[in-house]
């Protein structure tokens, strides 16, 4: 217990209440992910489904609705946890290794990229069918970043150069995105990749969580080993250096990690904006600025956030689904100033 | 001889700030590193902090160059001081000299009740333990070099590095830290400005200008009129002052 101490400056307890009100809060918004939507399911029928899903029961449930419940909002519900866990991490270490408060996975034109190759499959219908839609996403994900990188390592050392060349990367890749589009897509097809590019869960099956589950464990796990490093950048690299980080190592690893996390996300659920940046200042707001608590604290905040917003997205118009990243954006961004108005003076 | 350079250059972005010094750690307690701005005092701390790696030459720890090294085991060695830290992480004092443990720490190690007592012994040298736990960002800049001082002592290293403590600090603040830096107990190699300040509080002085190591000795030889005149290129007397020789300009 006392190994957490000291490397925050609020008490363990803090972590401790923060990782029960975040479970208790991640079962609730689960238990609504399951119930509500077009059709509303009853507990009874849920628990019943779980039961024959999980533990191979035969519990009298309607074969449709136990469908929807187990093939539909299941595995949509984790599939959200682990985006919103997995965008949240990726802001923790991004902002601890960029030394930017504005830092987010998207910077490094991940999702830049990504539209531009998911776009390319739509519209252009590159690959001849024979490519998916997310296939193309990530491809074009790891292409960005490879472009990004390359950039920035040609630019000299230094976060600064990463945030320029993170910049210009995402601005080539919208601009390309763009052209594309108002060139060849259709207005369908437009609509199409609109809510795409606002992310969507909807096409969301267990393939999908069989993909982010495991990127998300690796993710959690690494960026946990490195906790202590990204402590150790809060006065700088050369600061990280002189208390024996290998700042070249840790920098390509964790920002080779991000990528790979966010281009799994974005090739999902398409580019759920706001996610990465609230949710680490938000539960900084809680746990304390110590890495190792907030890479779990965060990592469990994002991952209710993004399911309460595919829950809202569902419920505030009938009968029909908002992007999700509408809905990060709608709650997120008032919630933030929230909390940013009450932060006031602690500086 | 513990940490020293062999004859080590280092070239960046085409200008070459350091030109082949030979810099002698010194034996025991505080060696002064003067010179004007760009002499390469900066980049020679750098390179002695193994931050930077020299285009030709050695830096040798224990005869053992620096490279060879893990950067744990360099950090467990010797600490640097920047000039100006700086950061937007909400932390308490403490939280910044329990940074200093993390090269004895490893990735997952325990924070041990060995760590707390040099993280209290730490704030304790450096008289900082009534601060420990103010945030970062309300102490002073007196306060913060302190507070940097102590995160070094937390690495329990044999060598101090010390970029310009006095920077930015009043003039009490500067004496004050002047007068702490003997009473370590380990050897300190501090670039410094002043020149009175390098003649009162070191043990010895280098003299760098324009990348290169003029001489290292005791500061009364090796301050003299002479070479002040042609490495700062301004006119000096040395006379005697109350605690032994001071500088005065023209």
């Amino acid at each position: 217990m006392r190994g957490l101490r000291r490397t925050g400056s609020t008490p363990l307890s803090g972590l401790g209440h923060f990782l029960l009100a975040g479970s208790v809060a991640l079962t609730l918004a689960t238990c609504c992910a399951l119930l509500f939507g077009e059709i509303t399911v009853t507990p009874r029928e849920a628990l019943c489904t779980l039961a024959n899903q999980l533990f191979g029961l035969d519990l009298p449930v309607d074969p449709i609705r136990e469908g929807i419940v187990w093939h539909y909002r299941l595995s949509r519900a984790v599939v959200a946890m682990c985006a919103g866990a997995s965008l949240a991490i990726c802001g923790v270490v991004l902002q601890a290794l960029l030394r930017n408060p504005l830092a987010e996975p998207y910077l490094l034109g991940i999702s830049a990229g990504a539209s531009t190759g998911a776009v390319l499959v739509i519209v252009l219908a590159l690959g001849a069918g024979a490519v998916t839609v997310s296939a193309g996403a990530m491809a074009g994900a790891l292409l960005a970043f490879g472009f990004v990188a390359a950039l920035s390592f040609g630019a000299g050392r230094g976060a600064e150069r990463v945030i320029l060349a993170g910049i210009a990367g995402s601005q080539l890749f919208n601009a390309a995105t763009s052209f594309i589009v108002t060139s060849s897509a259709s207005a369908e097809q437009t609509r199409g990749i609109m809510f795409w590019l606002l992310g969507s869960l909807g096409g969301v099956r267990w393939p999908d969580a069989g993909l982010a589950l495991p990127v998300l464990l690796l993710g959690l796990s690494l960026c946990l080993y490195r906790a202590r490093a990204l402590d150790a950048f809060a006065f700088g690299e050369d600061a990280a250096a002189s208390l024996g980080v290998d700042v070249g190592r840790v920098r390509a690893e964790l920002l080779g990690l991000t990528a790979l996390l966010t281009a799994c996300v974005v090739s999902i659920v398409g580019a759920v904006g706001f996610v990465g940046l609230v949710v680490p200042h938000a539960t900084r707001f809680f746990v304390g600025p110590a890495h190792g608590r907030l890479i779990l604290g965060s990592a469990l905040a994002g991952a209710v956030f993004m399911v309460l917003a595919d829950v809202l997205s569902r419920l505030v118009l009938p009968g029909q689904v908002l992007p999700i990243g509408v809905m990060t954006a709608l709650f997120g961004a008032p919630a933030f100033a929230v909390l940013l108005w009450r932060s006031r003076g602690r500086q | 001889m513990s940490l020293r350079s062999k004859n080590i250059s280092w070239t960046s972005g085409g200008a070459t700030l350091v030109r082949g010094v030979s810099l002698r750690g010194p034996e025991h307690g505080v060696l002064g590193l003067v010179g004007p701005n760009g002499s390469g005092k900066s980049s020679l701390l750098r390179l002695l902090a193994g931050l930077r790696r020299g285009t030709s030459g050695a830096v040798l720890v224990d005869q053992r160059p620096i490279e060879a090294m893990p950067r744990a085991e360099i950090a467990r060695r010797l600490a640097l001081v920047e000039q100006h830290a700086t950061t937007d992480v909400a932390m308490t004092a403490r939280d910044v000299v329990a940074l200093g443990r993390l090269p004895h720490r490893g990735a997952l190690g325990c924070w041990s009740a060995r760590d707390e007592e040099v993280v209290e012994g730490a704030l304790a040298r450096t008289g900082m333990t009534r601060a420990a736990d103010q945030s970062w960002a309300t102490l002073s800049g007196g306060e913060r070099q302190r507070i940097q001082i102590a995160r070094a002592l937390a690495q329990e290293p044999r060598e101090l590095l010390m970029d310009e403590p006095t920077n930015h600090l009043d003039i009490r603040h500067q004496l004050d830290l002047m007068r702490l830096l003997p009473s370590l107990g380990m050897q300190v190699i501090v670039a410094l400005h002043d020149l009175n300040q390098a003649m009162a509080f070191c043990d010895e002085v280098a003299v760098m200008s324009e990348g290169r190591l003029v001489g290292q000795g005791p500061p009364a030889e090796i301050l003299t009129a002479e070479v002040i005149r042609k490495v700062f290129g301004v006119e000096a007397m040395i006379g005697a002052g109350p605690n032994g020789p001071r500088v005065s300009f023209f």
